[in-house]
């Protein structure tokens, strides 16, 4: 499996386009560009489907070493940063939904608050910044690690011994990484809706705690709760997947590894919005 | 026994090993070896003929770019993925140790136990307790790497490669930067796992060593070989090396002991 690993994820030709010359024209650039996207494409969904296969055929596989290392790494990515999700909760709450109450009651359109909230920061903005700041926080800090362990053979030394790396420190941080983007996002929401309310309510506008939470109730539907669920898991895992990819799967040197990180993170990016513009789409089609 | 008649435990046969870090790269081309079960093998050669990949290639780990390269009668490109048991039956000391820094000595002993049987943290380091004793690593057991010296580390290192008690075990350059006294420890340390040590149950080990100097290792039932212009060339015993003409084992004969780094 490692060495499979090892042998369909190193792009020689990856490098040979990075450093190549300048482009000429728009066209070789923009030819570039495609051939280096879908060379990454190729790389990373190689490396998700042996991520998944091993997570399935080896859970239970070395259950008293792996087990632990899986709840440390869901508090790394879940409840160590509770604090900080407060805080941010408590921002978003006060700049965004206060800010939409308070100008939805200004120009009578109260009614459309709660569709507006459900919309803004359930459906949107919780999930993609939670994404994003345990992209930052965790996945730059997983890039980082893995590249170390890479550039200084801890890799090889794994293998040696018999360990799968992928099953010993992979799948770890891929499930702490969707059940830290889950249960956060729940939490950012909630926070946020919750001081949102404090900062209309502070700005006089007449909606009691009752009605506001009904109107939110009234606005959500199933598929509020069931795509909520779907996109932050699949948030959590291309985070996880992105970061852990371009750490392990390919041969790496010490000075490589900021690079590493910086394309990890951008990509990261990328491949967020690219699911949330697929979840999107869901939405309308729903 | 005539080595011959030995079954074979590593085998390779027109093999070219590739660098780890550049697998199109060739570091040694057509090697034919054939280490026989229990022999001690010794191999010689300057910096970077390629003497860490050729042992990562023995072991599994790096495919060779040509020929073929069997293990315990298995090729090793099937090595981790058909047969991962196999994997367990050869043990590795890298030249640079390789153990995990966010780990104590012992929790890097005791991991390949840890994850191949499922124990528990307490577990394993009641099973690697005689092991630590008989590396005189007991001391170092709660210390992390960055806090022991390199005579230290490189002992856990082979003590982390005995503890699923391996049939084979290849050592890169094990004496390279060691104290006088550990220089000392290590081959007779060896020369007793090859002849069957208590440790692993009184079973002979089949060893491999890599080396930038001969004298060390000098011991009449030891085989040499040398790799040298991406070449193998195996030497045979002591004796019919001693007496070389060659510029490149001359030089390797008369190394002098590595500085302590």
């Amino acid at each position: 499996m490692q060495k499979n690993l090892a042998k369909a994820l190193e792009f020689a030709d990856s490098d040979l386009l990075r450093n190549a010359p300048l482009p000429r024209s728009y066209t070789d650039f923009l030819g570039r560009k495609l051939f280096l996207f879908l060379l990454t494409l190729q790389g990373v969904g190689a490396f998700s489907l042996i991520t998944l296969g091993v997570l399935l055929r080896k859970y239970r596989a070395a259950a008293k070493v792996v087990h632990p290392l899986i709840r440390r790494e869901i508090h790394r990515s879940g409840t160590a940063l509770l604090p900080m999700f407060v805080l941010v909760a408590l921002g978003l709450g006060f700049l965004v939904v206060g800010q939409t109450v308070s100008a939805l009651a200004k120009v009578g359109a109260i009614n459309y608050f709660s569709s507006t909230m459900v919309i803004v920061v359930v459906r949107e903005l919780g999930p993609l910044l939670t994404a994003m700041l345990l992209l930052a926080r965790v996945g730059a800090a997983h890039v980082i690690e893995l590249g170390t362990a890479r550039a200084l053979g801890e890799v090889e030394a794994l293998e040696a011994l018999g360990i799968d790396p992928v099953h010993y420190l992979i799948v770890p941080r891929v499930i702490g990484m969707m059940a830290g983007v889950f249960s956060l996002t729940v939490y950012l929401i909630l926070g946020a809706l919750a001081s949102g309310y404090l900062c209309a309510f502070l700005q006089g506008v007449g909606l009691t705690p009752g009605d506001y939470v009904q109107q939110l109730a009234g606005a959500l539907s199933w598929q509020d709760f069931v795509f909520l669920a779907l996109k932050t898991l699949i948030f959590g895992f291309c985070i996880a997947v992105v970061t852990c990819y371009h750490g392990l799967a390919q041969p790496l040197r010490l000075e490589d590894v900021s690079r590493v990180a910086v394309r990890a993170v951008t990509q990261g990016v990328g491949l967020c919005v690219l699911v949330d513009a697929v979840f999107i789409g869901l939405y309308f089609l729903s | 026994m005539n080595p011959q008649t030995k079954p074979a435990v590593i085998e390779m046969q027109d093999a070219t090993v590739c660098a780890l870090r550049d697998v199109t790269l060739p570091v040694a081309e057509h090697i034919n070896w054939r280490v026989g079960l229990g022999e001690f093998w010794v191999v010689a050669g300057r910096q970077q003929t390629g003497k860490s990949d050729l042992l990562l290639t023995a072991a599994g780990l790096l495919p060779p770019l040509a020929g073929t390269c069997r293990l315990l009668g298995l090729d090793t490109r099937a090595f981790g993925e058909a047969e991962p048991a196999e994997r367990l039956r050869v043990g590795l000391v890298f030249a640079n140790d390789r153990l995990f820094g966010h780990m104590t000595l012992g929790e890097n002993i005791a991991l390949p136990l840890r994850y191949q049987r499922n124990l528990t943290a307490p577990e394993a380091e009641h099973e690697i307790r005689d092991l630590l004793e008989l590396l005189e690593l007991t001391p170092f057991a709660e210390a992390a790497p960055a806090n022991v010296s390199r005579d230290w580390l490189r002992r856990a290192a082979l003590a982390r490669a005995l503890v699923l008690q391996p049939e084979v075990l290849l050592c890169d350059h094990p004496l390279g930067g060691l104290s006088p006294r550990h220089r000392q420890w290590w081959p007779d340390f060896l020369d007793q796992l090859g002849r069957g040590h208590k440790a692993l149950g009184g079973r002979p080990v089949t060893v491999v060593v890599t080396t930038e100097e001969l004298s060390p290792w000098q011991h009449p039932d030891r085989r040499y070989a040398l790799l040298r212009d991406k070449q193998f060339l195996p030497l045979g015993s002591w004796a019919e090396l001693a007496g070389t003409d060659d510029p490149v084992l001359k030089e390797l004969l008369a190394a002098p002991p590595a500085n302590p780094l």
